[in-house]
């Protein structure tokens, strides 16, 4: 299998590749029999991927978390939706391409979905604006989060956006408001809301849909409060500490599991999700069905006051009434 | 990314806010407007809430002595003042951040960058909570977002109304992805705020930008702003990056943002007290007696 798009530190494993490449036409072309040598060589690959992508570091993270052919919020709906219907527009002059929604089955289940979307090539990532959403798309996110609320419809949210446009339209039109109200409202919906980082999470741009009863992470994601190349250049005044300030930032699953700002933490097949995404689309679907059974029985209001204390117990703080550091209060 | 322009524009000594500079022949008795370079008696540029007689240029204060020019006096009990700052992530970049807020707490006298409170303003009861710029860019942590979250949820339970001056460069990235959360932490205590039906509004002034104009700051019932401050989500750079196209001369301020539709009012600082009792009598507040301290 060429690689089209081979991340740095993949490198070692090109060459078995060629080797098993090179084996497999020599087979076809022959009659040797080479079913052993393969096997080797494959296992061998296979234990070479898997040591790699055990020890990414975060900056090696990102670059799984950005990688084009990493499965898209429309390649899961298309993974788990037997039906799907995608719905246009803010009804305020806008349709945002790089922040998209609409209603599909799941199983039996009618349900919202919302996530950014990024482009696999550069033509389709013009159109897609690169996965940065506009103030339009933010509204047309919470128009249809008040769609599903009316119809009783839980959302799945999908998350993979290097953050919200920055451009002299999304200010005049208002990103920080268009995002504000997405927080400040999504604490009033009545149905489940699960969240999942399925690339990567940039910021408020994330967050504007990032409100919910669950937040999930694959692997490989990462999910940042500032880009690590604008962090480096703020605080070590030097953009080529990208890596370091990735490090610092703690910007991964597990990282973020032990921070209480993460639920669960995807496992992702050796070699990322684009290298498997058929597995990527079961895993995710079995987690977004297991808690969406778990917050399916709570009540509206005791769903919306979970949803309350969640968020409320993020931060720690020294408090020395109690002189203890404290999640939250 | 805002931030990023404002620590970018603060070692080309501009952005950060023009404060009037002490003149060296007077001893501090006088300062010149950074503006119009006018020379005031500085007992003067303070009785007039450090605002420019002449230009109008507004200064920037501290969350002292804002809140001194808002509260009635001897009103403002603060609240919440043991809480203190973490290291929750162990950040070092070419300083530690333990480091940075010490010298932060030392320089402000602050544990971290905001002041919350209840107070009344010509008799009528108000929450308040003010952010202090001098504390790290009034950058949002943990701690910041955990007083404006009890502010918020005290203001609801005895319904009062509430102003939130911010004064802010966004999230404290120190904190990493828990400064984040404290924006939707502070948006879901506002939910219960509206739901209550109380009045709440946001005085935004220079510099508000990233993370807390991207939530609390345009939350407002009404959104309040003084003249010319610097209103923005992301930075006036990275725009110009992305655009390579000049923005408008306005782009950004308090003025833009109401042409935009985003400001309900423009206040000037000396016109604030007035303002924001009228505000309140409007929407029905009533007065009380304060028990002064
Ligand atoms: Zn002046």
């Amino acid at each position: 299998m060429a690689r089209k798009y081979l991340l740095d530190f993949e490198k070692p494993l090109v060459e078995l590749e060629k080797q098993i490449e090179q084996i497999r036409e020599l087979a076809r072309d022959s009659e040797v029999d080479v079913s052993q040598q393969l096997l080797q060589l494959e296992t061998l690959a296979a234990r070479r991927r898997e040591e790699i992508f055990q020890a990414l570091t975060p900056a090696q993270k990102i670059q799984v978390a950005r990688h084009p052919h990493r499965p898209s919020t429309l390649d899961f709906i298309q993974m788990f939706c037997e039906e799907w219907i995608e719905l246009h527009g803010d009804r305020n002059g806008n349709d945002d391409q790089a922040l998209i929604g609409g209603i599909g089955l799941i199983g039996e289940r009618s349900v919202m979905l919302i996530g950014q979307q990024k482009g696999r090539d550069t033509k389709e990532n013009v159109a897609r604006n690169f996965g940065m959403a506009t103030p339009g798309g933010y509204r047309k996110a919470l128009r249809l989060m008040n769609h599903a609320d009316r119809f009783n419809l839980p959302i799945l949210t999908f998350i993979d956006t290097p953050g919200a446009y920055a451009g002299l339209l999304a200010e005049e039109q208002g990103q920080g408001e268009a995002i504000a109200v997405n927080l400040r409202e999504m604490f009033r919906l009545r149905v489940p809301v699960i969240a999942t980082v399925i690339g990567e999470g940039g910021s408020g741009g994330a967050l504007g849909i990032g409100v919910a009863d669950r937040l999930l992470m694959f692997e490989h994601s990462v999910y940042t409060v500032a880009s690590p190349e604008a962090c480096a250049s703020i605080l070590w005044r030097d953009a080529g500490k990208a890596p370091e300030a990735a490090a610092a930032l703690k910007i991964t699953g597990p990282d973020l599991l032990s921070l209480g700002v993460v639920d669960e933490v995807l496992p992702e097949p050796a070699g990322g999700n684009n290298w498997a995404p058929l597995k990527a689309g079961e895993v995710l679907r079995e987690a977004l069905e297991r808690h969406l059974g778990q917050l399916l029985r709570l009540s509206e209001d005791q769903l919306r006051e979970a949803r309350y204390k969640k968020f409320r117990s993020m931060g720690r703080v020294l408090d020395s009434n109690s002189s203890e550091i404290g999640i939250g209060s | 990314m805002s931030l990023f322009d404002w620590f970018a524009d603060r070692r080309k000594g501009q952005f950060v806010g023009k404060v009037s500079q002490e003149t060296d022949e007077s001893d501090g008795l006088w300062c010149k407007c950074p503006e119009c370079t006018q020379v005031v008696y500085r007992k003067d540029l303070i009785a007039n809430s450090s605002v420019c007689s002449n230009c109008g240029h507004h200064n920037r204060i501290n969350s002292e002595e804002r809140i001194k020019l808002i509260a009635d006096k001897n009103t403002f009990e603060k609240l919440d003042q043991q809480l203190s700052p973490t290291d929750p992530l162990g950040f070092k970049d070419r300083r530690s951040y333990s480091d940075r807020l010490r010298e932060s707490q030392a320089k402000t006298g602050l544990k971290d960058g905001v002041v919350t409170g209840i107070c009344t303003v010509e008799g009528f009861p108000l929450a308040l909570a003010a952010m202090d710029f001098g504390f790290m860019g009034g950058s949002m942590g943990s701690v910041v977002g955990e007083k404006i979250t009890r502010l918020v949820e005290r203001a609801t339970s005895k319904r009062l109304p509430l102003l939130i001056v911010c004064a802010s460069g966004g999230a404290r990235m120190q904190e990493g992805m828990l400064s984040l959360m404290q924006m939707a932490k502070i948006s879901g205590a506002l939910e219960r705020h509206r739901e209550a039906q109380l009045l709440y509004m946001p005085l935004l002034t220079h510099p508000t930008t990233g993370g807390v104009t991207a939530s609390f700051a345009m939350l407002g019932d009404l959104i309040l702003a003084e003249p010319k401050a610097l209103i923005g989500f992301a930075g006036r750079r990275v725009i110009e990056q992305t655009l390579r196209e000049k923005l408008p001369e306005n782009f950004q301020t308090a003025e833009y943002l109401q042409e935009h539709g985003f400001v309900d009012t423009i206040v000037p600082r000396t016109q604030l007290r007035p303002t924001l009792a009228s505000l309140m009598r409007l929407h029905g507040s009533k007065k009380i007696e304060l028990k002064k301290k």
